[in-house]
């Protein structure tokens, strides 16, 4: 376990190296949320004036919607970075090495939340710049990071998992894409959950995204709740479980099938 | 003791490719120890189970004195590895590749440090050595690529098709470093390659792979030995006239052996230069015309020929049309 653990910051130190030679690439990530801030501030902004909506400003409901749904979004596509390593035979050297073989997954689960953690830190900076605010104070904000990372290593550990038995590109893709917006719309990243239709409150109770963006607006616009917040915490750590019991079973059919 | 003793490894890849089919051979310590077949012969397939890499449907292998199938974690800290499919990380620098590996066998800081500076000035990448591996040249990743194998001193190392893709002044330069690591450095290494007279140049041993399993294994020289004589290789006019061709050289008294392979007629003769007038009037009162004839001493092409009942260049082509299957099942 410890051997498995500082395996894995190896194979941290590595991912992170090749990301800090192209820091620009975190930027690049952040343009897509920063225009869903921006825009969506923008567009949605009278949806504070239907009556019972739980804020008087628009930017401060959507900012953990975001956050959240951009942990969601890198941390799925970390499986491209596993295929890459297939490809070019990296996975193969680091099979028959001593490597633990939780650190081939754990190495790559831990780059993205490092990248969770400054996207979200760059995202709550410029957040503050245009004018939102964070009833729930620094608690709240820490509660949200945390579960940025929860969801994120989740979703990474899946998508590395798939991408250990899917093992093409273009099949990955395909298949995240066809998850990614579903699941972000059956959600409450944009929209109070009694304000979307009743099948759709349903499915949201059952998404994982919206566990985290729940548990991480109520941290941080109202602080409080903890009750609330450790069963949702409860529930992604369950998800990460199975996800991470899911990509070790991924590295053993894939060393299977070679 | 030997460094790999493989016994009757048998591999199949879905839905039915029966990669190896009873494999067995054994490699002393200290050698370089060649496997030589065409592409899609099962050499691959061999390295990657003595790796570790992969599990056969049935056999056994050891390799350093551990079973790779139930001590795979002590077979992957006595083994350096170097893949057909260079596994140099192209987004870290050479020294990065090489302390990345060197943590992973759990060399100290220090000791690190120093063997890493030794092995980029012993493959001359000194300079290059913090740059990031993306940009060197094939024949540098590959030296790369041999020295993070190396890094934590293995007793034997395995180097799958070392100079495939390679220039040919690259490939010689290769060919004394391989050699150098085997005679200074006492390391057992296992060498597959689908070149001839790479297997003639390097190996003190070797195995012929054809089609999943081993067809004959000695030292090049016992095997060249043992086709005794010369070999006169007459090229025919008409391939269809082979059949004759055959029989009427048979008949011939200083003729040990005849095969024919095509428009190829190779007859095993005591003593080439005497031989080619009697082949050529046998030839010519048969009426089979021909094209050209050569006379060689045996090399390892007629070993192969001799074992397999095909030229090595055709079942390299044969083989590289089925080549992608195989690739799809890496």
């Amino acid at each position: 376990m410890a051997l498995a653990l500082r395996h894995s910051t190896y194979m941290m130190w590595r991912e992170l190296l090749a990301l800090w030679r192209q820091p620009w690439w975190i930027g690049v990530t952040l343009m897509q949320p920063i225009i869903w801030l921006l825009l969506f501030g923008e567009l949605f902004r009278s949806v504070v004036e239907i009556p019972g909506f739980e804020t008087s400003s628009y930017i401060d409901f959507l900012v953990p919607g975001v956050i959240i749904m951009t942990a969601f979004f890198g941390a799925s596509w970390g499986g491209m970075g596993m295929i890459q390593d297939l490809d070019r035979g990296v996975t193969d050297r680091l099979l028959v090495s001593p490597l633990a073989r939780a650190a081939l997954v754990a190495g790559k689960v831990m780059q993205s939340a490092v990248v969770i953690l400054i996207q979200s830190l760059i995202m709550i900076a410029l957040a503050l710049i245009i004018g939102a605010s964070f009833p729930g104070g620094i608690d709240g904000v820490l509660v949200m990071l945390a579960m940025a990372i929860l969801l994120g290593c989740s979703v990474g550990a899946l998508s590395n998992g798939l991408a250990l038995r899917i093992r093409k590109e273009e099949s990955l893709i395909a298949l995240l894409s066809a998850v990614q917006l579903p699941l972000t719309f059956i959600s409450t990243a944009f929209m109070q959950k009694d304000l979307i239709p009743g099948w759709m409150q349903t499915a949201a109770d059952f998404n994982p995204l919206n566990w985290a963006i729940e548990a991480s607006r109520t941290a941080v616009l109202e602080g409080g709740d903890w009750g609330f917040i450790a069963a949702r915490a409860g529930l992604l750590l369950a998800v990460l479980l199975l996800a991470g019991w899911f990509a070790l079973r991924s590295v053993g059919a894939y060393q299977r099938s070679v | 003791m030997n460094a790999i003793e493989a016994e009757g490894l048998v591999k199949t890849y879905p839905p039915d490719v029966r990669a190896l089919d009873g494999v067995s051979f054994s490699v002393p310590e200290g050698v370089i120890f060649g496997l030589l077949g065409p592409n899609g012969a099962g050499k691959s397939t061999t390295v990657k189970i003595l790796t570790t890499l992969s599990t056969p449907d049935s056999g056994s292998a050891r390799v350093a004195g551990h079973d790779v199938l139930r001590e795979a974690a002590r077979v992957r800290r006595a083994i350096g590895v170097v893949a057909q499919n260079p596994g140099v990380d192209g987004e870290l620098t050479g020294r990065e590749n090489l302390v990345l590996q060197g943590r992973i066998h759990g060399l100290p800081g220090p000791e690190l440090r120093r063997r890493a500076d030794q092995l980029l000035e012993q493959f001359g990448l000194a300079e290059a050595a913090d740059r990031v591996a993306r940009g060197y040249s094939g024949g540098m990743k590959r030296r790369l690529d041999i020295a993070v194998a190396l890094v934590h001193r293995p007793k034997v190392l395995f180097l799958d098709e070392p100079t495939t893709g390679l220039d040919p002044e690259v490939r010689v330069a290769m060919w004394e470093e391989i050699s150098r690591l085997a005679r200074e450095e006492g390391i057992t290494i296992l060498l597959t390659t689908h070149y001839l007279e790479e297997a003639d140049e390097l190996a003190s041993q070797l195995a012929i792979v054809d089609r999943g399993r081993i067809v004959v294994q000695g030292s090049p020289e016992a095997l060249k030995g043992e086709l005794q004589g010369d070999a006169v290789h007459v090229e025919l006019a008409e391939p269809a006239q082979n059949g004759d061709a055959n029989g009427a050289l048979d008949r011939l008294a200083e003729v040990h052996e005849v095969m024919v392979d095509g428009r190829m007629v190779r007859a095993r003769v005591a003593d080439g230069a005497r031989a080619v007038p009697r082949v050529m009037a046998a030839l010519e009162s048969a009426s089979i015309p021909v094209a050209s004839v050569t006379v060689s001493r045996p090399s390892l092409d007629d070993v192969y020929l001799r074992y397999t009942g095909r030229a090595f260049a055709e079942a390299d082509a044969e083989a590289g049309r089925d080549d992608d299957s195989e690739e799809e099942n890496r």
